[in-house]
């Protein structure tokens, strides 16, 4: 009995050779990981890189690449008030959202500062799916007193595969997945797998060609043997956040708590930020009913409220910009540079900058970054020119291109 | 639709001295209650054939001077003199508290009266501080006004005024626990137990509670026909100064509709724009005061999307679950408490002996059971208003302490296990009244909150403590009665500076409107 009890001890303490959770695909990612550098992504092992961070980048943008999803946080909203619910709490209009389509967002507390941004998928009427990257149950579960609705954590349940690169398609139609080739960006679908049923959506975090597909857990393993033995001779490549991340910048996508400070992880009160701070103000709508911290955002956008600009950069050189100091003629501190890289695809050298109003609004020009490159145990301080240029930093006729032509 | 110029939901005497000031002005103004009766708590209905009682206000002890002028209230009804408090002792007889709050202490030592003295002296004295801050908006932090700053510097000079001993002591005491301050000054069980009594009744707090000097504060706070702490039972009843409040907002011009139960706030992005009454019926007007509960207000009535989720979840964290009980009997005769002079019936009789027993009494209420030995304050209505009852007979109101809102066994079966505790506790010190009960009302938290339309049944409007005060009643975003839905403004106990027969909420409502936001 207490022999019993003892083993039944042994066998919890286990926990402590797993630290880490795994995702469902872990052990496909574990085999194929030659450099073994691994990050932590909301508790979840996940690779910085499987083999080298360039080839992964180049997989992503001329064949095709495949990044675990599934620690994106998922919650499934559904009942008679779930569309009215969602339109209250996301500062777009989700009225506007058509079934079987999803669109970007972002959603805001009472003083009209960025909680979160993420994807919305609809699903039918009553049935959504939100997907992002901060636990948001309590704040969903807060704001839906009232409402009638029921908010499910699917985080866990639902695995998640982003197919990114201008293979993607055929990869996906090779698999079996024929319909796919007729998604629009933003739209999505149900195709029939091992018996169950997958959804495929035109999404991604890369501004290319590409698709996410959703899978039950136990589905996961079969799903991507599936996806790879179809891609073997489309170049399908497990990719890891370092490549990912150099794509998003070129698409000039934002990363909370890396772009800007998620409301409620920030303990300054100046560090939260007003979706027209970070680049999101057409998300707001407002024409549609009332949304929590609608009020707020229309007194700074009518007031003197909004403090700061997100701004895309061209550094002159070719080191990247990441974490440097903005100046002004290179005297007046302006902002920061929240992610810069030396861009391949753009061959140019460019970043994501949070400036300080009038800085990036009013004053535009003669700005330099001062990057602190360190060179074999010294830094060598380079002051380096910068120019406002347009996001995205590179733009892909492929990304929406219906049907993709066939690579 | 009908339209007008304001809305005032709830004909409590806040809702009638808002709609009052509103009318003044020249607005069109709506005053839309849902029961048949106005006066909210102090409204007067029968209990039994040939006897009337009053709602959870039994007592007039702290209506504003600011608001009989504003209002030019008919107070005729208090012309009277103020009533003594008897604090009935079975071994000693009672100790009685004459005037304003016990200018005079009779049944006590001549040193226990000096104490009492001293004491009364040093409290008034604090209050009055506390009492230019409830008299006004509360600041805003951050947009502190020179009102503001004016008041701050008001309240600084006169407490240096008195020596720096005294202002120390006010800063050790501000948030002391009434029973330690009693202790330090006095010495007669009696006394303490009123202070006691006084400082928790309506408020979740026992008397060794950190910060329960502040009901006895607030208490203090009040003034009727300009004695600080006095107080008043009005001839006719408290029903002839709900009556007073009445025929004000009539006066002014402002339509009062009874059995008009508002069902929903109007409103559109964020502005409220009318309301639905019950029927059906919208009435759109550009300006919304509610003078009814916040949580009724912006948890009922206010459509859940048109207000931000952290608001509403701050509102929904109001505390506001009462714990008094009132006890409303028509007898047959007058009833005579042990050693209580004939003439001193007329006075608020406390059943309390001592600072344990009313801590004790307390002790239940914090895990849902009543007290089996409560506290309590009687008066005896018909004695100065023959007209509550039939000649000869009699009616006697309670407010009984600690009855909580939600009583483990459930009110069903507790709610006559407590009133024969109650009844037996009176015959104790006023026998056989028990058997000449003719009719008996026992209102307890949950039926304040279903007749009244008090959540919680608190007749604050949510709990009178540190954390729920001036900046912060009933919550920041809603202390100075502009709430976050434009045009809705709140106007009840539950805004600054609370609860009692004061109007004052009715009234820096108002004013806050009137003067666009000062």
């Amino acid at each position: 009995m207490a022999l019993d009890r003892l083993s039944a001890r042994k066998a919890l303490q286990n926990h402590i050779d797993h630290p880490l959770l795994e995702t469902p695909f872990h052990p496909r990612i574990e085999a194929l990981s030659r450099s073994q550098e691994w990050y932590v992504w909301a508790g979840y092992r996940a690779p910085l890189s499987l083999t080298d961070e360039e080839m992964e980048y180049t997989a992503l943008r001329n064949s095709c690449g495949v990044f675990d999803i599934s620690p994106m946080k998922k919650y499934r909203i559904s009942g008679p008030d779930a569309e009215a619910f969602l339109d209250y709490v996301m500062v777009r209009n989700v009225a506007k959202l058509g079934i079987d389509r999803v669109h970007y967002t972002c959603w805001c507390n009472d003083f009209g500062h960025v909680i979160d941004d993420g994807t919305l998928f609809r699903f039918g009427p009553e049935s959504f799916r939100l997907c992002c990257q901060e636990r948001q149950y309590e704040w969903l579960s807060d704001a839906a007193d009232g409402f009638r609705v029921n908010i499910e954590e699917e985080t866990r349940a639902v695995a998640g595969l982003a197919l990114q690169g201008p293979t993607s398609c055929r990869v996906l139609l090779n698999a079996g997945f024929s319909g796919v080739e007729a998604l629009r960006p933003f739209q999505l679908a149900r195709f029939p797998h091992e018996g169950g049923e997958i959804v495929i959506s035109r999404t991604g975090f890369t501004g290319d060609l590409g698709y996410e597909v959703w899978v039950s857990h136990d589905a996961a393993l079969s799903i991507w043997d599936r996806l790879f033995s179809a891609g073997a001779l489309h170049g399908i490549q497990a990719v890891g956040y370092g490549a990912l991340n150099r794509c998003r910048i070129e698409a000039a996508f934002i990363v909370p708590n890396q772009d800007f400070m998620t409301a409620d992880h920030v303990l300054r009160p100046d560090r939260a930020r007003f979706p027209d701070e970070i680049g999101l103000d057409w998300l707001v709508d407002p024409a549609k009913p009332y949304f929590n911290g609608r009020r707020a955002i229309l007194e700074a956008r009518e007031g003197k409220g909004l403090r700061h600009v997100l701004v895309g950069l061209e550094v002159e050189g070719n080191v990247p910009a990441d974490g440097a100091i903005v100046y002004h003629r290179g005297k007046h501190e302006a902002g920061i540079v929240t992610a810069g890289i030396w861009s391949p695809m753009a061959k140019r050298n460019i970043a994501i900058a949070s400036l300080d109003r009038p800085y990036g609004s009013d004053i535009t020009k003669d700005f330099f970054v001062e990057i602190y490159a360190l060179r074999e145990g010294r830094y060598h301080k380079l002051m380096k020119r910068a120019t406002i240029v347009s996001r995205p930093f590179v733009k892909l006729e492929r990304r929406t291109k219906t049907p993709p032509d066939d690579f | 639709m009908t339209s007008c110029d304001a809305i005032v939901i709830g004909g409590g005497h806040n809702g009638l001295t808002a709609a009052a000031l509103l009318a003044a002005s020249g607005r069109k103004t709506i005053l839309l209650e849902a029961s048949a009766h106005l006066g909210g708590a102090a409204r007067t209905e029968e209990i039994a054939p040939g006897f009337r009682a009053s709602g959870p206000a039994h007592l007039v002890n702290r209506l504003d001077p600011s608001v009989i002028r504003a209002l030019k209230l008919d107070t005729a009804c208090l012309s009277g003199k103020a009533l003594p408090t008897a604090i009935l002792d079975l071994a000693w007889g009672p100790a009685l508290v004459r005037g304003a709050y016990g200018e005079v202490v009779e049944g006590v030592t001549p040193e226990e009266a000096r104490a009492f003295a001293a004491l009364r002296e040093k409290l008034f004295f604090q209050a009055s501080l506390l009492k230019r801050f409830l008299a006004r908006t509360p600041p805003r932090l951050g947009k502190t006004s020179l009102g503001d700053m004016k008041d701050f510097a008001l309240a600084g000079l006169s407490l240096i005024s008195q020596g720096r001993e005294e202002a120390r002591d006010m800063l050790r005491m501000l948030l002391m626990n009434v029973a330690d301050i009693a202790d330090e000054y006095l010495s007669d069980d009696r006394l303490k137990a009123l202070l006691a009594f006084d400082a928790t009744l309506g408020i979740h707090l026992g008397p060794r509670s950190p910060t329960s000097l502040l009901g006895l504060y607030y208490r203090l706070t009040g003034e009727t026909n300009g004695l600080p702490g006095a107080q008043y039972l009005p001839r006719g009843g408290i029903g002839s100064l709900a009556r007073a409040f009445e025929d004000a907002a009539r006066r002014a011009g402002a339509g009062l509709r009874t059995e008009a139960p508002v069902t929903r706030i109007l409103s559109r992005q964020g502005r409220a724009e009318g309301v639905e009454l019950a029927g059906g019926e919208r009435i759109s007007a550009p300006l919304i005061v509610a003078a009814i509960h916040p949580k009724a207000a912006f948890l009922s009535l206010a459509a859940p999307g048109e207000m931000d989720a952290g608001f509403r979840k701050q509102i929904r964290n109001i505390r506001s679950r009462g714990n008094v009980a009132k006890l409303d009997l028509a007898l047959r005769e007058m009833p005579r408490f042990t050693g209580v002079k004939p003439e001193d019936h007329e006075a608020r009789i406390v059943i309390a002996r001592n600072i344990r027993h009313v801590e004790e009494a307390f002790n239940p209420a914090k895990y849902g059971a009543y007290s089996p030995d409560p506290v309590m304050e009687i008066t005896l209505p018909s004695l100065s208003d023959p007209s509550l009852a039939p000649q000869g007979a009699a009616t006697l109101s309670a407010l009984v302490q600690y009855a909580p809102y939600e009583l483990k066994e459930g009110w069903e079966t507790g709610k006559p296990a407590f009133l024969k505790i109650i009844l037996d506790c009176l015959d104790r010190h006023a026998p056989g009244l028990s058997s000449t009960v003719i009719a008996a009302r026992l209102l307890t938290p949950p039926d304040i909150e279903a007749e009244y339309r008090m959540p919680g049944g608190h007749w604050h409007h949510g709990e009178l403590q540190v954390d729920q005060l001036l900046i912060n009643r009933p919550v920041d975003r809603a202390s100075s009665y502009a709430t976050p839905m434009e045009g809705l403004y709140l106007a009840s106990a539950g805004a600054h500076p609370g609860g009692g027969l004061s109007g004052l909420p009715g009234l820096l409502a108002a004013r806050h409107i009137l003067s666009g936001g000062r």
